[in-house]
């Protein structure tokens, strides 16, 4: 069973749907011992991270998630809630990777918004994947690329597309909405 | 490098797919889900359903329809029409739509715009802009183009993006279903003057008018509808004849 971290943040169930669609069983939760017991845990979400944070706090979810042994995989806000800090809201995050999560300078189009490609991959999330490969990214805040950093992706600046610390995997774009690239990516996480 | 988006629209009514020529008289186009799961495989980079009937009773036909995209399909998708408040946003949200478009009701009470971005984040909120050269400058109209505003359309792009608008849906309605091509000025105006995404619709004809808008607006994205679904001009092919002519586009 896949449990899927219920928090006050959007697009938990396209990833529902999307592991629907590889045909593995999955749980929306913010039960702890569920949490806790699953084989795979996802940290999905579209939203503001301070009141994100705040949300996790009161459901005591930020204790869950530091204690989770099984691989987890953050998506969009999971990945930036998984940083040291956000400069949305000023928000201090799980501090799980090194980085701090910046605003883009909106001296360009912001959020990016769209298909792009990687400057490098790195580690088994990207297996079967190629640098070239266009993934979908909707956001306007970016975590800064740390010795975590497992690939980067170019927009005004390098930054951390995706991230992996031990157990502890994340993507800056959605893998649920990235057609079979996405799918590749999500089928090498629950393989793991 | 971020690629410029090609966005199928799918004009929906009573769950089937149509498409107006000029705003007006409606050909059937076929099943939204099977035309979606065809823009899906030949590398669509997101999709549009327009919901043009919208009644309160069409409602739920709509919210299971969007339930079913959301099931069937691995791209993002936005969906729009007859959206009046956090309420109706909030239920298509979650039923899977990634983005939802206000068009007349943004334009009736502003605030609505912040009060999605707030809840939903901005990244959701397309705001859907239709204008049309009127005595020497360019209006924005509302409730399907029949409605004049006092509104000059760059003064409402510049608006919507104060208010917390992720994208503008920037339609040209004297360009809409001509096939001459997209409204370049218009859309270069809005496109160099804020600085969220701009997609530009009405108009596209031939892939030559993909590229004009792509290489001469800062559009990100360019919106067709009947193109497409009458096959005149296949995604790949486009898409091909983008890359070769330098434009940033995703092939799968």
């Amino acid at each position: 069973m896949i449990a899927i971290i219920k928090y006050n943040a959007g697009n938990i169930h396209s990833v529902q749907n999307a592991l629907d669609r590889l045909e593995y069983k999955s749980v929306i939760t913010d039960d702890p011992v569920t949490i806790l017991s699953a084989e795979k845990v996802i940290f999905p979400g579209v939203g503001e991270a301070s009141s994100a944070m705040k949300y996790l706090i009161e459901k005591e979810l930020d204790k869950t998630i530091l204690s989770i042994t099984k691989p987890i995989l953050g998506i969009c806000l999971g990945l930036q809630l998984m940083c040291e800090s956000s400069e949305e809201g000023n928000t201090k995050c799980l501090g799980i990777f090194d980085a701090q999560v910046k605003k883009f300078p909106n001296t360009k189009i912001v959020p990016h918004m769209g298909w792009n490609s990687f400057s490098e991959i790195n580690g088994v999330l990207f297996r079967n994947i190629n640098v070239n490969d266009d993934v979908y990214f909707v956001h306007s805040y970016f975590a800064e690329t740390c010795r975590f950093t497992t690939a980067i992706c170019n927009y005004i600046q390098p930054f951390s597309s995706a991230i992996q610390r031990d157990n502890f995997y994340a993507t800056q774009f959605h893998p649920e909405k990235s057609a079979d690239v996405g799918e590749q990516i999500l089928k090498n996480f629950l393989e793991l | 490098m971020l690629k410029k988006r090609i966005i199928p629209c799918l004009d929906i009514k009573d769950g089937r797919t149509v498409k107006g020529i000029n705003f007006k008289g409606i050909r059937d186009a076929g099943d939204p889900i099977q035309l979606a799961k065809k823009y899906v495989v030949q590398g669509a980079d997101e999709l549009v359903f327009l919901d043009i009937t919208a009644t309160v009773e069409k409602r739920v036909t709509l919210v299971e329809l969007v339930k079913e995209i959301s099931q069937q399909i691995n791209i993002p998708f936005t969906v729009g029409g007859g959206i009046n408040s956090i309420k109706d946003v909030a239920i298509l949200i979650e039923s899977g739509a990634d983005k939802v478009s206000i068009n007349s009701s943004a334009v009736k009470n502003p605030t609505l715009i912040t009060e999605i971005a707030k809840e939903f984040g901005s990244q959701c909120v397309v705001v859907a802009i239709d204008t049309k050269f009127v005595n020497n400058e360019w209006n924005v109209f509302v409730h399907g183009g029949r409605i004049p505003t006092q509104l000059k359309t760059i003064d409402w792009a510049k608006e919507v993006e104060r208010l917390g608008g992720g994208e503008i849906l920037l339609t040209s309605m004297n360009n809409d279903g001509t096939k001459a091509g997209f409204a370049i000025d218009i859309t270069k105006a809005v496109s160099t003057t804020v600085n969220i995404p701009v997609i530009a619709s009405g108009g596209a004809g031939t892939k030559l008018h993909f590229k004009e808008v792509f290489q001469e607006t800062r559009a990100t994205g360019g919106l067709a509808a009947s193109i497409f679904h009458y096959g005149e001009i296949a995604i790949p092919t486009l898409k091909t004849y983008l890359k070769n002519k330098n434009v940033a586009v995703r092939l799968s």
